[in-house]
């Protein structure tokens, strides 16, 4: 190989490299290696100066490979090999010594850490002479977007893209969209109505000629890459022809089977076996539930009343599930939460006791289309004299969930002031550990709370139980709680107990993320690319995520994220074309023996058998670059760019060599 | 640190998607672990091969690591599958060659596992700190004939 001039260019990062790694021991030693021409080092490598650092030695010194010893190649590879390729060096003539994360932030003693940043560095200084200019592969880009997931998040990417002339699949898993946000009364602080901000979203997406939406519908597969997706969707047989269903509701009325518990009521109210979710569903169509239709589950609904009462004859008993194939460019993943489920924590007495709720259920019954028509009532129909709100249910909890699901404080807020606007002399508790407020106007909602003559306890309760004491507790629940500020321990006597259950990943979130290829944070929530930069993209780029899929969070934010998800998204699909990295497989014909190993092992199909040549062909455009066809073959007939055999052997070399 | 002052050399073969990440979480998050392993990324942990493993030992690697995603979370679909088929040959391979159990490990950190790529990379540095230097290397230079890289690669 010919004689390669390397430049090494080593940044202190402030004092995250430099306050533990001797980075002008490394410089100087580096100075020493082979075939280095130049070593330098810079307080912040990644600036302007520190680039134009690397731009200079290209030009003045004849530089012909660089090795920029910094942070992750994660953070700021895309920034260094801007700067070779502005400099008039090929990009892939310059690789990452990742001395930051890899080194520094996790070595104790600053000698070991300056010899290991050596070491890391040493690999990529063997390695260099070897690396082959390469270019990105142009790929088209399919324009269109979908969109998984239909609340608030969902709708509102969906709507936003829709508006830039992009078309959008929105994909629901449920009847209708509108996700939880449809369930919720009032939202805070402001205090709108939970619908009236909605639903004028939701009858807008299902009118836009630009949104397919799939409701009851889920993605089973999905192959490709940026850009050019191709995903299955599984369209679930409502056994309604939704064509010709007008969503009248004439069937619900009519089907005999009257007594199945809500979804959407969380289980307060009750459906037909027929229904319509909710009133301002979107899209207004039934929906016949398998496991409860008599003529579906037992073959033997005599009257068959729904198709009598069903003017336009769209019931069709014979529907089946279709399998949908969509091409699409970029996805938003907008999956959305569930609810802790409050009976894990038993002393509380959830599903136990009667009147002890979830916040959900608060919801419903404070909405004055919920089961109780807005009236906020105990089980018994009379009004509660007492409610306690208990806060931080499964959330900021070392038995259950550690993290902080940010929106119940504030809609045990709500909860309070609807309370006290219903029932005026209803006395109300919040017992939190902490309140955070943190948002726009959250504070002051607070202290509006505070002035309306809501009680205030901070502990954590202890037990819901109605086991009374005295008489004022007799056929009540009481709640036994520490008053932290007090000092005292306090029996609240109360006809209703709210537990403020905190927000958990769907119960599938790992299972969902596994099919779109990105995964999970270790407390269940999608892992974002970057938690400060790349707050809505996922290590699989073209796929984005939006709302409470990520994380807790309120409406405010989720719909910020959506609308940032979905500048990403058109970011990308607004091009023709998108640069993908070159690092994939190639086969020699020549070397091949045409065994058909590797066309098996792909997991992209990306190898295909040439009958003429006898030999196996890559498939650029479907090649990924994992390298298994690489490692699986007898003869190392394909390699793969950017991660050649002799690359790798290289960094092993140097890596050992210091 | 042992009684002899034995620091283990160890090579890391990181999948990029996962481990490689798990490592820079580790980073991002303070943890500290011992500085003896040097990472090396591929794509895909079925990217590595028994000959990447073998030419880090002879090499003078007293110990090596492949970490890739858990399995499900492969970003290439099941490449981790074919390291967890390869891996147990590989071991008996290895094993065939004089090699003591123990000095190659496999495992699954995902990008989220900070702590875990910590904690592994902590116990492997000990387990092979207890095992001793590999000498392969040594060994090599004194019988530079019988056993060349290039023979291992070819």
């Amino acid at each position: 190989m010919a004689e390669e001039k390397i430049g090494v260019y080593i940044c202190h990062c402030g004092t995250n490299i430099g306050g533990k790694v001797d980075v002008e021991e490394v410089t100087k030693w580096a100075a020493t290696q082979p075939n280095v021409a130049v070593a330098r080092e810079y307080k912040y490598m990644c600036s302007d100066p520190g680039q134009d650092l690397i731009k200079n030695d290209i030009k003045e010194l004849g530089i012909t490979r660089a090795v920029v010893a910094a942070c992750s190649p994660t953070m700021h590879e895309p920034t260094f090999r801007k700067a070779a390729s502005d400099g008039g060096l090929n990009p892939y003539l310059l690789q990452m010594a990742n001395i930051r994360e890899h080194c520094s932030w996790v070595t104790i003693d600053p000698v070991a850490a300056t010899a290991k940043a050596k070491r890391i560095l040493s690999a990529q200084i063997h390695r260099l002479p070897l690396n082959e200019p390469l270019e990105p592969i142009e790929v088209p880009v399919n324009h269109d977007v979908l969109v998984v997931g239909g609340g608030i998040a969902g709708i509102e990417a969906a709507l936003k893209l829709s508006a830039t002339g992009k078309h959008v699949t929105l994909v629901e898993r449920n009847p209708s969209i509108g996700g939880h946000m449809a369930m919720f009364d009032k939202t805070f602080p402001t205090l709108d109505c939970a619908a009236c901000i909605l639903t004028p979203k939701m009858s807008a997406l299902g009118k836009d000629p630009n949104i397919t939406l799939m409701a009851y519908s889920e993605v089973e597969y999905v192959e490709g890459y940026v850009g050019n997706f191709t995903v299955k969707v599984r369209k679930k047989a409502r056994y309604v022809n939704t064509d010709i269903c007008t969503g009248c509701g004439a069937c619900q009325e009519a089907c005999v089977v009257r007594k199945v518990k809500s979804e959407f009521d969380q289980g307060l109210g009750f459906r037909s076996a027929i229904y319509i979710p909710f009133a301002q569903a979107v899209p207004l169509r039934a929906t016949i539930d398998p496991a409860k239709c008599l003529t579906l589950s037992k073959g033997k609904c005599k009257q068959q009343t729904c198709v009598s009462a069903c003017g336009p004859g769209a019931i069709d008993f014979e529907q089946k599930d279709e399998v949908v194939e969509l091409d699409v460019g970029a996805i938003i993943m907008a999956t959305g939460f569930e609810l802790w489920d409050a009976a894990q924590e038993t002393r509380y007495g959830y599903g136990r006791l009667d009147n002890v709720i979830t916040s959900l259920e608060f919801e419903r019954i404070s909405n004055a289309s919920g089961p109780t028509g807005g009236e906020i009532v105990c089980k018994n129909g009379e009004a509660p004299k007492s409610v306690v709100i208990l806060h931080c249910v499964g959330s900021r909890d070392q038995n259950y969930q550690e993290f902080c699901s940010r929106v119940c404080c504030m809609y045990s807020l709500k909860f309070s002031h609807l309370i006290k606007e219903h029932l005026p002399e209803t006395e109300v508790y919040e017992l939190y550990i902490d309140m955070r407020c943190f948002g726009k106007n959250y504070e002051e909602f607070y202290r509006r709370l505070m002035d309306e003559g809501v009680n205030f306890v901070r502990g954590r309760a202890a037990e819901v139980t109605d086991v009374a004491l005295s008489p004022d507790e007799e056929g009540r629940l009481v709640v036994k709680t520490e008053d932290t500020l007090l000092g005292i321990v306090r029996r609240i006597p109360a006809d209703m107990v709210i537990l403020s259950a905190g927000l958990s990943p769907a119960h599938d979130a790992k299972e969902v993320s596994q099919i779109f290829g990105f995964g999970c944070s270790a407390n269940g929530f999608y892992l974002e690319r970057h938690p400060k930069l790349e707050p809505v993209a996922t290590v699989t780029d073209g796929i984005f995520i939006a709302g409470c899929c990520q994380y807790p969070k309120d409406i405010p934010d989720t719909v910020a994220q959506a609308g940032a998800a979905a500048a990403g998204v058109l970011g990308l699909v607004d091009n023709d074309t998108v640069k993908v990295e070159p690092t994939i497989s190639y086969i020699d014909p020549e070397k091949c023996s045409g065994c058909h190993i590797c066309v098996g092992l792909c997991p992209h199909n990306a190898i295909q058998y040439n009958e003429e040549k006898n030999a196996a062909e890559v498939i650029e455009a479907a090649c990924k670059g994992c390298g298994v066809c690489v490692s699986a073959c007898g003869s190392n007939v394909p390699q793969q760019r950017g991660y050649l055999d002799v690359q790798i052997f290289a960094e092993i070399e140097g890596a050992l060599a210091v | 640190m042992s009684d002899n002052g034995f620091e283990p050399r160890l090579i890391g073969f990181l999948c990029r998607w996962c481990s490689y990440n798990g490592a820079d979480l580790a980073g991002t998050a303070r943890l500290k672990y011992p500085p003896n392993m040097v990472p090396i990324k591929t794509n895909c942990s079925g990217r590595v091969e028994p000959t990447h493993i073998m030419k880090a030992f002879a090499d003078g690697a007293d110990g090596v690591i492949i970490a890739g995603c858990h399995p499900g979370d492969c970003h290439y679909i099941n490449g981790n599958y074919r390291t967890a088929g390869r891996y147990p040959l590989m071991e008996k391979l290895l094993e065939q060659l004089g090699l003591e159990h123990g000095r190659v490990r496999l495992e699954w950190v995902s990008a989220a596992e900070g702590d875990k790529f910590a904690r592994v990379v902590g116990e492997f540095t000990e387990e092979i700190r207890a095992l001793g230097p590999l000498g392969w290397s040594e060994q090599f230079k004194d019988e530079a004939a019988a056993v060349a890289p290039e023979a291992v690669t070819a």
